[in-house]
């Protein structure tokens, strides 16, 4: 063995925790994982391949004289991928916490860094910068790659234009919070299969759930659904009984941010 | 050094560990022996501040694991065979335990060296074998050179020369001074190991102190003989305060009497021995007269495991 011998009591205490060195830690795990590989090539691809065959479709509607300019969303045509690209980034985020657990990681991660709140921030930070970094890329990669298809009949935006930058940014955002409205779920229940469920049951069933309120309160709250509101972000043209863009992306925020306060509150009381 | 007072943890109305105080010291291997569901893996979950205790506390260096910082310079843990993400490489799994607490690559290149890992390092774990992810799990352990080591069951499913490896590893650390508690069920295993002991049955501890002392506490000398002619020389035996534990027609296993006794006694009265041993407790009976009482699913007949 190698080690030199060791004081007894070796005290060696640092006093601070460190949170570069948890940072690098929790980078590493990220990257070292085939899943993550995996989900981030299937994101890109449910995120560019829709965009550009529904934005090719309308071209050809437009040439042919079949479909109206009016009430046309461009932007939102073109990031229509995002739909499909939140199933996997919501994926990401349960797997990069819930694996944890499912494999016992956990305990060799809390042996390490005791700090549990400590350890979970960090985690969700570095997976967010992360989805924010690649989900910003490759929506303003999809949104140019939508309206150059579109420019064929003339019905392109330009990143010039106000509410296509915010669409073409909040598309990003949006698959950010999608994220981490996965993690805080893979946080919350453990398993992977239970956040799972969870997560997919809040961002889609809860409309459904909503149908069975009378048809008045249905209308009046299902712009407040998951779904609904974050997805106004990306959008250019306001639905009539939808909620305007930053605030349809600050109630989505708002049940992210729930899902992860209670994810917080018992990871540092639950036995691990 | 490991310090627990009065730990306690219960779920629901069952007390897993039941106010337990001990000292685990420096210099020494601690075996932490009990029955299945003793409680010993719950006890060493609260150590590293996994599992929080219902009441008590626990220290390590004087502090709770939760207040360490940077814990894998002060204590190493082998909690479990698979505590890794089976999708990661064995070096990116010790590479980003390394990295959380400060710990460069060269550490880590030196730990897989240590517990001879490094042909395999590139390998993602779920392919590793149980002897290897063993050795894994051991090698994440020594990262920080840590003072304390906790290991339970580490020789669970090892083939001979892995448990050889396991027993060296732990004797060399606590000869350099660190304080190692290494939990087990295997009683031979433990024998050669440990040089103190902390019986644990029911979540209560039943015994405390050194290898020879627990022993010879609870078990005591076993002296097996044989004689044609037994049914005289049994009675004698008997007389001088010997118990017999098992008699055949020409042979018998006693105690409570010295062999040289035995020997004298037969001799005085010119009874033939053609056989007479003598051997001392071990581990094992003393085992099974400690926690006689305290296993959960006794085996009717049989001496438990």
């Amino acid at each position: 063995m190698t080690t030199p011998a060791a004081t007894a009591a070796a005290p060696g205490a640092a006093t601070t925790i460190g949170l570069a060195n948890v940072v690098r830690s929790e980078w590493t795990k990220l990257r070292s994982v085939r899943s993550t590989r995996w989900i981030s090539v299937l994101t890109v691809l449910a995120a560019l391949v829709p965009g550009a065959v529904i934005c090719a479709r309308w071209v050809a509607g437009f040439r042919a004289g079949q479909e109206s300019r009016l009430g046309f969303d461009a932007a939102l045509t073109s990031l229509t991928g995002i739909y499909l690209a939140q199933i996997a980034v919501g994926a990401l985020g349960v797997l990069v916490i819930s694996s944890e657990y499912s494999t016992g990681m956990i305990r060799a991660s809390l042996s390490a860094v005791p700090q549990r709140r400590a350890l979970l921030a960090v985690k969700a930070g570095v997976f967010a910068l992360a989805a924010f970094a690649g989900g910003e890329l490759l929506s303003f990669i999809t949104f140019g790659i939508g309206q150059a298809i579109l420019h064929g009949a003339q019905a392109g935006l330009s990143l010039g234009s106000g509410p296509a930058l915010r669409a073409a940014f909040g598309g990003g955002l949006y698959l950010t919070a999608v994220g981490l409205l996965g993690f805080g779920f893979g946080a919350l229940v453990r398993s992977s299969a239970g956040a799972l469920s969870a997560f997919y049951g809040l961002l889609f069933a809860s409309t459904a759930v909503l149908d069975l309120l009378p048809t008045r309160w249905r209308n009046d709250l299902i712009r407040f659904m998951p779904a609904n509101s974050g997805s106004q972000i990306f959008t250019t043209v306001r639905g009539h009984d939808a909620l305007a863009p930053w605030a349809g992306i600050f109630v989505f925020c708002c049940y992210v941010a729930v899902v992860l306060a209670a994810a917080f509150v018992l990871v540092a009381r639950r036995d691990a | 050094m490991i310090e627990a007072q009065n730990l306690t943890k219960r779920y629901g109305r069952t007390a897993a560990v039941d106010r337990i105080s001990f000292t685990v010291r420096p210099g020494l291997v601690t075996g932490f022996l009990g029955p299945n569901g003793a409680g010993k893996s719950t006890t060493m979950r609260m150590i590293m501040g996994l599992d929080r205790p219902t009441a008590g506390t626990v220290r390590v260096n004087g502090r709770p694991y939760g207040q360490l910082k940077r814990p894998l310079h002060q204590v190493g843990a082998v909690l479990e065979v698979r505590a890794v993400h089976g999708g990661r490489s064995a070096y990116h799994h010790l590479l980003c335990l390394a990295q959380s607490n400060g710990i460069g690559k060269r550490r880590v290149h030196e730990v897989l060296g240590t517990v001879g890992l490094t042909d395999v390092a590139g390998q993602r774990a779920k392919a590793f074998s149980l002897g290897m992810s063993q050795r894994l799990g051991v090698a994440a352990a020594l990262l920080g050179d840590p003072g304390v080591l906790v290991c339970d069951e580490p020789v669970n499913g090892l083939d001979p020369e892995g448990i050889r490896w396991i027993r060296t590893l732990l004797r060399r650390l606590a000869a350099e001074g660190r304080t190692v508690l290494v939990s087990s069920h295997l009683m031979s295993e433990m024998a050669l190991t440990a040089d103190h002991l902390l019986v644990i049955g029911k979540g209560r501890i039943l015994a405390d102190g050194s290898m020879g002392s627990v022993i010879s506490r609870v078990a005591s000398t076993t002296v097996t003989i044989a004689s044609p002619r037994m049914d005289d020389l049994l009675p004698l035996l008997r007389g001088a305060g010997a118990t017999v534990r098992s008699s055949g027609p020409q042979d018998a296993q006693i105690t409570g009497i010295s062999g040289a006794r035995v020997g004298d006694l037969a001799a005085s009265a010119s009874i033939p021995i053609h056989r007479l041993d003598e051997a001392g407790p071990s581990l094992e009976e003393a085992f099974m007269e400690l926690t006689s009482g305290s296993v959960q699913f006794p085996a009717s007949g049989g001496s438990g495991q």
